[in-house]
Parts: C-alpha cells; sequence; structure tokens
C-alpha cells in the first residue's frame, strides 16, 4: 500500500467510470459510472491527505484533514445529483415511456 | 505492513472487476448490487487510510441511500433485463478512456511526490484516526508534541467544517436545500399539463 498504488487504483476506477459514462445508453447506467467516478476522485483525495506533507505541516496540523473535509462535501455533492438525477429520470420515463439516451431526442425534431 | 498489502490487493481487484462488471453486466439489476461492492470496497480503502469517518458515512450514504434509489429507479422503469446495452461510441469511449488512464498513471509514476517524513507520520495518523472530535495537544504523545507549535487550534474535522470551511459548508446545505425543492417539483405530477 503505497501512494503511487492508492493513486493507480483511483486512476483505473475513474477510467471505466469514464468509458461506462460515454458508452452506456441507459441513464441509469450513466447515473452508476458517474457514482464510481465520484468514488475514484475519492480514493485519491484520501490518499494525497495520508501521504503526502502539506506545506505547513509545522504552522497547522489540521491541515492534515483538508482532504476528508473535501471528500465529505464530495459525497454531498454526490448524493444530491443522485436524488435529482433519479427525479429526472422518473419524470423522463413518465413523459416518453423510457430512459435510453438515444430515444431523449425530442429537440432534434 | 505486509498484511496491509495483502488487503489492498485483494481489495482492488475486488473493486476493479466488480467495477467492470457495473459497465458491462447487461442486467441493471446485477449492475447495481456490483455497484454496492465498488462501494463498500472504496469503504476499504478509507479504513485502510486511517480515514475511518469517512468510511462510516461511505457504507451509511453510498451503500445505505444511493444503491437503494438507484433499485427503486431501475424497479420503475422497464428494461431491466437488457437494459445495459452499449450505444455505438464503444470504440471512441474504449479510445478515450484508456488514453485517460495512461495519463493519470503516468502522472502518478512520474511525480515525484513529497512524502510526509516518517517522524511526523505518526501526528498525522492519529489527527485523521481522531478526526471526527477536537483533539487536545495533551492526547498526543510526547515526542510528537514537540512538532507542533504551541498556538495550535483544536484538531477536529467538525472544527474545520463549521471553522475554516463555514462558507463551502453552508453553499453545500443551501445546495441540499435547493435539490430537495427541485426533487419534490419533479416527482409532483403536473396537474393541467
Amino acid at each position: 500500500m503505497s501512494l503511487e498504488g492508492m493513486l493507480i487504483v483511483s486512476a483505473v476506477l475513474f477510467s471505466i467510470g469514464l468509458y461506462g459514462t460515454l458508452a452506456r445508453s441507459n441513464v441509469i447506467a450513466v447515473l452508476m459510472s458517474l457514482e464510481i467516478m465520484f468514488n475514484a476522485i475519492n480514493i485519491a483525495l484520501v490518499a494525497m491527505a495520508k501521504f503526502v506533507a502539506p506545506q505547513s505541516l509545522q504552522i497547522s496540523l489540521s491541515s492534515v484533514l483538508t482532504g476528508h473535509v473535501f471528500v465529505i462535501f464530495i459525497i454531498t455533492v454526490a448524493a444530491a445529483e443522485i436524488a435529482l438525477g433519479l427525479g429526472i429520470i422518473l419524470a423522463m420515463y413518465r413523459n416518453n415511456e423510457s430512459v435510453e439516451l438515444t430515444q431523449a431526442d425530442i429537440l432534434q425534431h | 505492513m505486509f498484511v496491509a498489502d495483502v488487503i489492498f490487493w485483494l481489495l482492488s481487484l475486488t473493486a476493479i472487476i466488480a467495477a467492470l462488471g457495473v459497465v458491462l453486466v447487461r442486467d441493471l439489476f446485477r449492475s447495481v448490487l456490483l455497484l454496492a461492492v465498488v462501494f463498500i470496497c472504496v469503504g476499504g480503502f478509507f479504513v485502510l487510510m486511517s480515514a475511518e469517518f469517512l468510511a462510516v458515512v461511505q457504507i451509511l450514504i453510498y451503500v445505505g441511500a444511493i444503491s437503494i434509489l438507484f433499485v427503486f429507479a431501475i424497479m420503475l422503469t422497464r428494461n431491466v433485463r437488457r437494459g445495459n446495452s452499449p450505444n455505438r461510441l464503444q470504440i471512441p469511449a474504449v479510445f478515450l478512456s484508456s488514453l485517460v488512464l495512461a495519463a493519470l498513471v503516468v502522472v502518478a509514476i512520474g511525480t515525484e511526490w513529497k512524502e510526509i517524513p516518517a517522524e511526523e507520520k505518526s501526528v498525522v495518523d492519529m489527527v485523521q484516526i481522531n478526526s471526527i472530535t477536537a483533539m487536545d495537544k495533551g492526547d498526543l504523545l510526547d515526542v510528537d508534541r514537540s512538532l507542533i507549535q504551541s498556538n495550535e487550534e483544536p484538531l477536529g474535522l467538525a472544527d474545520l467544517l463549521i471553522g475554516k470551511f463555514v462558507l463551502p459548508f453552508e453553499a453545500v446545505s443551501l445546495l441540499l436545500l435547493a435539490t430537495l425543492i427541485g426533487g419534490l417539483a419533479l416527482a409532483r405530477r403536473q396537474e393541467g399539463g
């Protein structure tokens, strides 16, 4: 377990999420891939907080917790995004009976 | 350290295989269950990196709430069995994501990270493990205490959230309020329209 190992795991998860976001046609699957990307970023942030020295360890020791605070904010924003996104998906399903991204083309006509 | 390494490899293998399953399995319900496995593995990473509070938050919010929301959304829409079909952007998506992966790995390996020196490691670990409560300087060991200057403020996640980071904290609470109202407005059936 090292900083590089954690960052590589995070990069792999991020790329898998990116692939899923680009290559799936179901909106729910795209949202799930987005969640994987969020989690990858959280891993990277916590790894940075644990392994990399902050510039001012001597002045303010609480700066070693900054990464954790960022992760809390990201988790909050992700939860809000999912709650709203699933609401939008249900509204979309109610209106055109499908959650396929390829069929959400009402603006093209 | 050997045990931590073994746990790290097991967790990363599980997380990567489960994440691949999320994007490749065609059954949407199975892919939600695999997504919960990814979330649990990420929680394990947090425990491994002495961020226990975040691990608990991860399990509560992601595994407990977000996965269940996904299950609801899938059950309320159709095409569960074959829902997770690929679109026409397969090859560009593979190309772009492997490009991003290569760039990230090169940066992660190539950069000379300024790692925390070994004698300060114990202090950092202690602050991060005790992240919820404000630590008194008396809680630290004698060796550690010499590393901290005397006018140090309390060290805790809560102190940071309502101290140094109070503005983003309030912004996030505003965002949650807006999400609440927006979710209600979306979920309500439109009348007369």
